[in-house]
């Protein structure tokens, strides 16, 4: 099983330069209209600046994914083997107590988590190769507070955990797995979902922060996602795990994740208001954690 | 060639040290580990000029600019842009800013297009007006034909000019330029630079620059430093510094003076002394190949 992540190929430095169109060199003497462009449009402050970054980054992920949609379906081809091979295997020959729930509907919600995580904790990839390309400097130079682009950075992860997720509750319908579709759950599935991808992502931010480069950061993302994955409650009920590995999985945010999913998909018993409130702190920890450690990405 | 003497133009550094300077250095330190990147560095950049900081590699030209820009920190009272302190006052330099880094950095994921619009986003341009102020920009970098294309696919040159768009897009007061023609060729360069000038013209912003082509310092900065081991060596306009050097030269070129004062050991250490003879045929033997370019 690995997670490599796709992430688009940022123009940099070693990008062919190719000689200057024609056009370049005709409207050098052109009279363009620069009007607008000597008015600097009036600052957003207070509480409207993050709101309005976080949008910023949010519309930069769906129009990246719009033209490129082949991580999106690389990253299907797991959860879909998950459920199809494991899922059904175990559905078969009842291994795993599940109570009345068949094992396929349990594993879903699991899935859902694991695959919108593994898309948040590779984001911090993302970031360094944004770094590396020149573009965050950039971004860094703007009028956003660090926090203000982590949160917008976070949130597009959530975005794009989201739409992951969404690919994979299809998927598990076909298979036949009944799941709800009440609107305002779906909307809590969301809600779910991006507060995860913010945790998972800052938390490979921050990490990033610290290791500094793309080659380590792979590796410790490498090693971290199975064992959060398999310390989590998404294949499996924690009263059947050992004493200690239950004590691991209170402690791992994927967990809350995945019993806030069943909860909310199966409608299986579960405490959401605990849920999204651990998975709320979470993400407000990962942000000031990814906030304090990016300036040691912009050195 | 003739030498031209100099001119005494109006020196009223008084004046340019007031509140009406764009960038105002003073004491400016910033150190790597044990690297002095730059060390004790004093510069105006006065409102509305086009200012070059020339200087050999690793002379710390662009550790002053990401100074300049808020990127590394620096302790209050040492960098203020028009006035604002970079350490005190982080969020108003940067609305004051426009910056092209040294690297040539666009992303390619996302079209020239909208590559701009991010920039419009978070600047906070209002939505009513985003549409035409990017597509404003873009054509005043002479990019409308291929705004709709992935930035990935645009060439050196094309990626330079969508990032003077997505500087230009929140109308700065200071544009900040650190090698913008860097890897571009002939024609390319000249693009950029017409580029600069007009939009200069229009809008009468200030501009730093960097830059190792000695032409364009001469034909397009009103005022150029000369920057060597963290420290500014010489400064003026172009015509002046070349006078300075009249008395030890016959017909000195902008190269000349930057091999003067950048040359190995003429002014960094105690052993300048020994060595001045032997840079001075250096400078004469490499002064045909300068002429050819200034
Ligand atoms: N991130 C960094 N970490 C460590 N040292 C650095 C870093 N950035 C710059 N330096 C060092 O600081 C000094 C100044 O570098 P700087 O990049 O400012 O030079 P420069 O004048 O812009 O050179 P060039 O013309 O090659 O771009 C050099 O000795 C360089 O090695
Ligand atoms: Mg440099």
């Amino acid at each position: 099983m690995s997670a490599v992540p796709a992430v688009p190929p940022p123009v940099s430095a070693e990008a062919p330069a190719g000689p200057a169109p024609a056009g370049a060199v005709a409207a050098a003497g052109s009279t363009a209209s620069l009007s607008l462009l000597l008015v600097p449009p009036r600052a957003r402050t207070g509480w409207q600046l993050v709101p309005a970054r976080v949008l910023a980054m949010c519309i930069v992920e769906l129009q990246k994914l719009r033209h490129d949609r082949t991580e999106l379906y690389t990253r299907a081809v797991q959860p879909a083997l998950w459920l199809l091979i494991f899922g059904e295997t175990f559905n078969r020959i009842h291994a795993i107590p599940t109570g009345s729930v068949p094992y396929l509907d349990f594993l879903a919600p699991g899935i859902i988590a694991q695959s919108a995580m593994f898309i948040a904790i590779f984001y911090g990839i993302q970031i360094i190769w944004e770094r590396d390309a020149g573009v965050l400097t950039k971004l860094l130079v703007t009028p956003t507070p660090r926090f203000a682009l982590v949160t917008g950075k976070a949130f597009a992860a959530g975005v794009k955990s989201v739409i992951q997720a969404l690919v994979v509750i299809v998927f598990a319908a076909i298979l036949g797995v009944g799941m709800t579709w009440n609107p305002l759950k779906l909307l809590g599935v969301v809600l779910v979902v991006v507060l995860g991808g913010a945790f998972f992502s800052c938390l490979s931010v921050t990490i990033a922060g610290i290791v500094l480069t793309r080659d380590r950061l792979m590796g410790i993302g490498q090693a971290i996602t199975m064992p959060l994955f398999f310390s989590s409650s998404a294949l499996y009920p924690v009263s059947i795990m050992p004493g200690w590995l239950q004590a691991v999985s209170k402690a791992n945010p994927l967990s809350y994740q995945v019993d806030a999913l069943r909860g909310l998909l199966l409608g299986s018993p579960a405490h959401l208001g605990t849920d999204i409130a651990v998975l709320a702190l979470a993400a407000v920890l990962g942000i000031s954690a990814a906030s304090a450690l990016l300036g040691r990405l912009a050195k | 060639m003739t030498v031209r003497l100099p001119e005494n133009p109006p020196t009223d550094e008084a004046a340019a040290e007031g509140a009406a300077a764009a960038v105002r250095c003073s004491g400016l330190e910033y150190a790597f580990g044990a690297t002095r990147a730059v060390d004790n560095l004093d510069l105006t950049v006065r409102t509305g000029e086009v200012f070059g900081l020339l200087g050999p590699n690793g002379a710390g030209k662009t550790t002053a600019i990401r100074a300049i820009t808020t990127l590394l920190p620096v302790p209050a009272g040492m960098v203020t842009v028009f006035g604002h302190d970079t350490a005190r006052d982080r969020m108003a330099v940067r609305r004051l800013l426009g910056y092209v880094p040294q690297q040539l950095s666009a992303d390619g994921g996302l079209t020239g297009r909208e590559n701009v619009s991010l920039f419009a986003r978070v600047y906070d341009v209002p939505r009513r007006e985003r549409a035409p102020r990017v597509a404003e920009a873009l054509e005043a970098v002479a990019l409308t034909e291929a705004a709709d294309r992935l930035a990935g696919t645009y060439s050196g040159g094309m990626i330079r000019r969508l990032e003077l768009a997505q500087a230009l897009v929140s109308a700065p007061r200071l544009l900040i330029l650190d090698e913008p023609t860097i890897g571009l060729d002939p024609i390319a360069r000249t693009s950029v630079w017409d580029r600069i000038d007009e939009i200069r013209q229009a809008t009468g912003m200030t501009v730093l620059v960097t830059t190792h082509y000695m032409d364009e310092a001469e034909q397009y900065c009103d005022r150029v430093a000369l920057m060597h081991r963290g420290r500014i060596r010489a400064l003026g306009t172009p015509e002046q510094l070349k006078a300075d050097l009249a008395g030890e030269l016959e017909a000195p070129t902008l190269e000349d003076v930057f091999r003067h004062h950048a040359g190995q050991g003429l002014h960094g250490g105690s052993s300048a002394d020994s060595s001045d003879g032997e840079d001075f045929r250096d400078v004469r033997r490499t002064r045909r190949t300068a002429t050819r370019v200034g």
